[in-house]
Formats: C-alpha cells, sequence, structure tokens
C-alpha cells in the first residue's frame, strides 16, 4: 500500500467509488439494491414480458382490421378483430348525426380549442382576441351543431351519439358546473344560516346518492315538477343533473381551498374596508382557486368519465353505439375489442387533462421558487 | 328616507333581510313544485301511495341472500337488492383495499421497474369510466372463458366459467356452536390482552408481541374446538349436472364482474390515497425514527404508518362509499342490486316513479350521511391538538 502525501489544498479530485454511476450505477442502486429489490425486479419483468408479449399479439400482430363478421376475422387470424371498430368508425364519433352534415361537428371540435386556448394559457399572445372569440362560442357551437339558422340544416336531439355526445355532454357540464359550484362553497361558508343551510342541503343531497339515480330522475321525473305541458329535450335534462351533480363536488373542494387561506388574510382585507364582494373577489377566491385546481379537475375527470352513464338511460354514447354493434348478431361477442376501444378514448382524454392539471399547478405555485 | 338606509347600513339587520327574502323565493319554489306535480298527478290520474311495496313484485333475482320467489312483496325484493348491493360493496372493499395498499407501497418502493408499473396501471385504471370497467369484465367472463362443461377447474373443487364461478360450500353440522362460542371467547380474550398489554407497557415499558399472540389465539381456539366437536362442517362440492354446476356456492357472472371492476378501479384511487399519505409525513419523522436507532420495520409501523392513518383513512372511507354508490351501476349489467330491483323492475311494473326513487334515494342517502358523520367524529377523535 503506497500512500501518496500531498500539500495542503492539492488533493486531486478521486473518481467516484466504482459501480455508483452510469448505466451500470443505476441499475445496480435502482433495481437491484438488495435481495428483496431484486426479486421485485425479477417478478416486474416477467410480468411486464408476458404482458407485452400478449398485447403486441393480441392487438397487432395476430389482430384483423377489416372484415365482414366476427366469423370472417376469425377465419384469418386470432387476434383481435377490430372490424367491429372500423366498420363503424363513423358511428362512434358521431352517432346518427347526418353524415352530409358531420363536417359541422368536425368544425366546431376544432374550433373549441381555439375558444379554449386563451382561458386555458394565459400567456398566449393576442389573448384578449382570442377571449372574445370565447365568449362568442357557445353561440357559434350551438347554431353549428343543432342548425336551424342560416340556412343550416336542423338537426334532432335524438341524432346525436358517440364520442361527440361525451364531448357535448362532458364540456357543456364542467362549462356551467364551475361558477355553480363556486356559489355553492361560498354560500357553505356565508354568514347568512339561511343561504348556508340551503347550500348543505343541497351539497350533501347531490353527493349523497348515485348518478344514476339523478339520471333515472332526469330522465321518467323531472317533467312532473315543471308544469303540465312543458317538455324538453332529454339531452338538455341530462346536462341540468350533470351540472348539479359535479357542482356539489366542486363546492366541496373549493370550500377545503376557502378553508386553508389564513386567518390574517381576511383581517388584512377587513382592515382594508373591503366588503364582503370585494373580499371574495380579491381575496379569497384566487388564492381559494389556486389551492383547489388539482381538486378541481379531478373533479371534471369524474364527471368526465360519468358521461357514459347516459348509456343507462338510453342516449348513445360510444358505450351506447358499442353496445349497439354488439347486438348486431355479425359482431356478437366482440365486447372486449369494443370496450378496449372506447376505453382507449377515455384514457387518452382524462390523461390529457390531468397532465394539464399537473401543468398548471406548477405553473400557478409561487412558493416554491 | 334615512330610516330604511339606515337598516340596510345596519349589518344585522341587512343580513335578516336578505335571509327573509330567500327564505320567501325557497317557499315560492317548493310550493310552484308541488302545484305542478299535483296538477300532473291530477292530469294522469295517479296519486301517491307506498301500498305496491306489500304486492307480489312477480319478478325473479338469481343472486339472493336471503330466501326470495317471485311471489313476495316489492319490499322484499327491494331488502333483497340493498343485500345484494351490500354484497358486492363488501367484496369490492375487500378487493380494493388490499389490491390498492398494496399497489401505493409499490409506488413507493426504490425499484425503479416495480414503482411505474404500478404509476402505469394507476393512470390506466382511474383514467378509464368504471362503467367500461364493469362492461369490459363482464365481456371477459361471458365471452372468453369456457361453458360449464369445459370449465377451467381449480383442483376439482371450484369451477370457473361463463356461467360463473362455483365454490364449494360449507355446511355446517350440529356441534359447530362450539365452535363460534371458541371464536367469540378469541376475540374477547385477544381485546382484553391486548388492553392489558397496553398498559402494561405504558407503566414499565415492556413490550409483548401483542399481534401475534392474538392471531395465533384467534385462529387456534376455533381450530381445536372444531377438532373437539368432531369436524362439523362437510364441504359441498359443485359437480356438472346436465348443462349446469349443481351445489357449492355461485358467483353468477354479474356479481364476479362487478366485484372485479369495482376492486380494480377504487384500488387505484386508494393506491394514491395510500401513496399521499405516507409521503405527507415530514421527512423530519423519519430520520429522527431512523437516528435513535430503530428498525426499518419499526420506523413504519409505529412512526409513520400511525401517523400516515390520520391523513389516510378520511379518504379512504369516502373511496368506499364511492365504491358503493358505483355499485348501482350493476343495472347496466344486470345484477340485481337496489338500483336495479326498487328503481328499475318495480318502477317500471307498479309506475310508481316518485316513490321508489324517493325510498332509492333515501337509502343511499342515509349511508352516506351516516357514513360522513362516523367520519366527522373519527377526525376530531385523531386531529392533532395544539397546544
Amino acid at each position: 500500500m503506497s500512500e501518496k502525501t500531498y500539500k495542503p489544498g492539492n488533493y486531486p479530485d478521486l473518481p467516484p467509488p466504482p459501480g455508483t454511476v452510469g448505466v451500470y450505477g443505476w441499475i445496480k442502486q435502482n433495481l437491484f439494491s438488495s435481495i428483496s429489490n431484486s426479486l421485485l425486479t425479477i417478478i416486474s419483468v416477467v410480468l411486464l414480458y408476458y404482458l407485452i408479449d400478449g398485447i403486441i399479439g393480441w392487438f397487432f400482430l395476430d389482430a384483423v382490421f377489416d372484415a365482414d363478421s366476427k366469423i370472417a376475422c376469425r377465419k384469418i387470424d386470432n387476434g383481435a378483430c377490430w372490424a367491429v371498430i372500423t366498420r363503424r368508425v363513423g358511428q362512434f364519433v358521431y352517432g346518427f348525426y347526418p353524415e352530409t352534415e358531420r363536417w359541422r361537428i368536425d368544425i366546431t371540435f376544432l374550433t373549441m380549442f381555439v375558444a379554449f386556448a386563451p382561458l386555458l394559457y394565459p400567456d398566449i399572445p393576442k389573448r384578449k382576441w382570442l377571449l372574445y372569440f370565447s365568449v362568442f362560442y357557445p353561440f357559434f357551437a350551438f347554431v353549428l351543431i343543432m342548425g336551424g339558422y342560416f340556412g343550416l340544416q336542423k338537426i334532432e336531439y335524438s341524432l346525436f351519439g358517440g364520442f361527440m355526445l361525451t364531448v357535448i355532454l362532458g364540456v357543456c357540464g364542467i362549462v356551467c358546473s364551475l361558477p355553480l359550484g363556486i356559489l355553492l362553497a361560498l354560500g357553505r361558508q356565508s354568514n347568512l344560516t339561511v343561504v348556508r343551510t340551503l347550500s348543505v342541503c343541497f351539497i350533501e343531497f347531490m353527493r349523497g346518492v348515485p348518478l344514476i339515480t339523478l339520471l333515472f330522475v332526469a330522465s321518467s321525473m323531472l317533467n312532473y315538477f315543471l308544469p303540465p305541458g312543458t317538455n324538453f329535450s332529454i339531452l338538455v335534462r341530462v346536462i341540468i343533473m350533470f351540472t348539479f351533480f359535479s357542482a356539489a363536488y366542486i363546492a366541496e373542494v373549493i370550500r377545503g381551498g376557502i378553508q386553508a387561506i389564513p386567518k390574517g388574510q381576511y383581517e388584512a382585507a377587513d382592515a382594508l374596508g373591503m366588503n364582503y364582494w370585494q373580499k371574495t373577489r380579491f381575496i379569497t377566491l384566487p388564492q381559494a382557486l389556486k389551492i383547489s385546481i388539482p381538486g378541481i379537475v379531478n373533479t371534471f375527470i369524474g364527471l368526465y368519465k360519468d358521461t357514459t352513464l347516459v348509456v343507462v338511460i338510453g342516449l348513445l354514447d360510444p358505450l351506447g353505439i358499442g353496445r349497439a354493434a354488439l347486438a348486431d348478431t355479425k359482431w356478437n361477442g366482440l365486447s372486449t375489442e369494443t370496450y378496449l376501444f372506447v376505453a382507449l378514448f377515455f384514457f387518452v382524454s382524462c390523461f390529457a387533462m390531468s397532465r394539464y392539471s399537473l401543468w398548471l399547478e406548477n405553473k400557478l405555485n409561487t412558493d416554491k421558487k | 328616507m334615512t330610516f330604511f338606509s339606515n337598516i340596510w347600513r345596519n349589518e344585522k339587520s341587512r343580513e335578516l333581510i336578505v335571509q327573509i327574502i330567500v327564505l320567501f323565493f325557497l317557499g315560492w319554489f317548493i310550493s310552484w313544485l308541488v302545484m305542478n306535480v299535483n296538477a300532473n298527478f291530477e292530469a294522469l290520474g295517479k296519486d301517491i301511495s307506498f301500498e305496491f311495496l306489500f304486492i307480489p313484485a312477480g319478478y325473479d333475482i338469481n343472486q339472493y341472500l336471503i330466501d326470495y320467489n317471485n311471489r313476495d312483496s316489492h319490499l322484499r325484493a327491494g331488502i333483497v337488492g340493498l343485500l345484494n348491493t351490500g354484497l358486492v360493496a363488501f367484496f369490492g372493499i375487500i378487493l380494493a383495499t388490499v389490491l390498492g395498499i398494496a399497489l401505493g407501497i409499490i409506488r413507493l418502493s426504490k425499484n425503479w421497474l416495480a414503482s411505474k408499473i404500478a404509476y402505469w396501471y394507476v393512470e390506466f385504471t382511474r383514467n378509464v369510466p368504471i362503467l367500461l370497467h364493469i362492461l369490459l369484465w363482464h365481456g371477459i367472463i361471458i365471452n372468453t372463458l369456457p361453458h360449464p362443461r369445459k370449465a377451467i377447474s381449480l383442483g376439482e373443487v371450484t369451477f370457473l366459467s361463463n356461467r360463473g364461478f362455483y365454490i364449494p360450500k360449507p355446511l355446517t353440522e350440529t356441534g359447530i356452536e362450539l365452535v363460534y362460542l371458541f371464536f367469540v371467547i378469541a376475540i374477547i380474550f385477544s381485546i382484553l390482552f391486548a388492553k392489558y398489554c397496553k398498559r402494561k407497557q405504558d407503566l414499565t415499558g415492556i413490550q409483548y408481541p401483542v399481534f401475534w399472540i392474538n392471531v395465533s389465539v384467534i385462529c387456534f381456539l376455533p381450530l381445536i374446538a372444531f377438532f373437539i366437536s368432531g369436524m362439523p362442517v362437510s364441504l359441498e362440492i359443485p359437480a356438472l349436472k346436465g348443462f349446469n354446476f349443481r351445489g357449492g356456492m355461485h358467483m353468477s357472472p354479474e356479481l364476479a364482474a362487478l366485484t372485479f371492476a369495482l376492486g380494480i378501479y377504487t384500488a387505484a384511487f386508494i393506491a394514491e390515497i395510500v401513496r399521499a399519505g405516507i409521503l405527507a409525513i415530514d421527512k423530519g419523522q423519519r430520520e429522527a425514527a431512523e437516528s435513535i436507532g430503530l428498525k426499518p420495520s419499526k420506523v413504519m409501523n409505529l412512526v409513520i404508518l400511525p401517523q400516515a392513518r390520520r391523513v389516510i383513512i378520511p379518504p379512504l372511507t369516502s373511496q368506499y362509499l364511492n365504491l358503493t354508490k358505483n355499485s348501482s351501476l350493476a343495472i347496466a349489467i344486470g345484477y340485481m342490486d337496489l338500483v336495479a330491483t326498487l328503481g328499475g323492475i318495480s318502477l317500471n311494473q307498479t309506475g310508481r316513479e316518485m316513490e321508489t326513487m324517493l325510498i332509492v334515494m333515501l337509502i343511499y342517502l342515509s349511508v352516506s350521511l351516516s357514513i360522513s358523520a362516523l367520519m366527522n367524529w373519527y377526525n376530531s377523535k385523531v386531529k392533532l391538538v395544539g397546544r
């Protein structure tokens, strides 16, 4: 053992010990740091191997993408039979919306991103002009989808279906439930006993019953509560129920945000002589909404997923279209393919929403910079 | 003029005025609804009455915990449905808890691969609607499992087929009472023993292996009684008769699909809750526990988990509630739960939407309100006491 001597301050930088850096070091640290850890890695690898092998084989390699029926599919190969989707892809997207009019849905859908952009991304250039469009957009979308004006053919609600219906229900529910949820949250925190009791009753009722019972009420009972002879579309009734339901959940999320604001904030606002509405507008809501973004987006995702429930009361959302396809003797028994396809659509949209909420959360997080 | 403006400027009187106005509008709104209902019911020649509950239901239910046939009343059908809701919620909660806690811990594990797998499981599962999960599982069981004649057999006693799962059914004979008795005794003993040990530890600091002693007492005492009384339990093994299995316990495809779907879906949420709960514990707690020389298992059991429990349990309960409410989607695959019996077939047969939906909603509402009340009580009990 030879030990070199160095003058103070002249020690050379030694390399890190072998096996702690680089690919090898990473693998050793993250996958094989102990016996139990190595075991877990091996189990995971085996699991992944079978999963990926099975999935790739069934989804792509052995799959049939076009055929006349399930039997024809099985004659070609024994993987997934995607023909049930590819033969009806139009229905899955647009429902029974007339084929010649489908461009209207396409335009509405594409412009939706333009309308939402200034709301979702505050830094976007020319935001002010885009905001005018956002305000104008609901009317634009309504006229374009429903028709009946400007020489556009009028389309019945009953023809709506597929992913288009999901997006309509989801977006309407989300847009309407946020303001209502904020009002309910403020009502629940109010000093006025009557207002508070009312808000609590509404919120607890909506959160206490399953959504499906509310949809039943919308489909079969709501007319009893309206003056005789009133009859409005099932779609509107369902949107109202979705709005009420998710507003109650949003109210609870925002209440959590309001309660998390330090008391000193209110005292400072009072000291400045602000009245209730000024306090709410400038002190409470900006802080409460910021904290509750993850919860609000989670509620939105929940609402968006819950739109599938309308299939139970007979609306033709993607699940309804899928079930109709499966009821066809040609495609009988291909439920896995159909439902996985619909699941993929929901996964993509909900995952995107949750990513957006993470991004926004980081952007608005001002205390950790 | 100044009198009125003074009233409006006084906070107390202003609040009173606003509340009176709100109450007035509320009263007007409710009376408007009642009037509409009256007018509509008169026009249709309907009334509100709950007598339909006692007339024979006239429909069959394929899964029941208490005896039921189609000559029983709607009320009994509703109770069968309620018990079925409870049954699927019970199985679903067990599955979701076990899977969820395991996944939540794996998510935090140092193993990169395992943690990523758990992450993608959670993302894939919770971003897909629960109804799709249910239909997917139902489809898989119905379409890919074989017919009863070619059923997948697990050790020749349990059979998986597209008509459901068949499990051996324990049949009790005389003498089983002794086993029950011993079981109760074992439970009482273990509670007392745990209390005794806790007091002992508080006084002297000596620790006993309470958990293992109690587990073995609860397991072995009934087992001893079981042998003393001459093994009074026999298994009824399902057997293929004709086109289907007879005997044994039958888990219908609907029940199985619903249990899997609810369990797997809710597990993703529980995993996130468990993870967040453990991460919520201050890093200093772990470091302090390690620095006084506790073993890793003790760090987890004595320091991290007791604190994480406070964070985890409230959202966990609300997930259990969600699972129970989501079980109402059973109607989509024809599992006869509360909504499918009372709110489904009974509603269609009697045409009494108002009454059936009222009962169904009240039942769900009372369950969730009582559980929230329980949670509030728990929260106030475990809340950190600020000094």
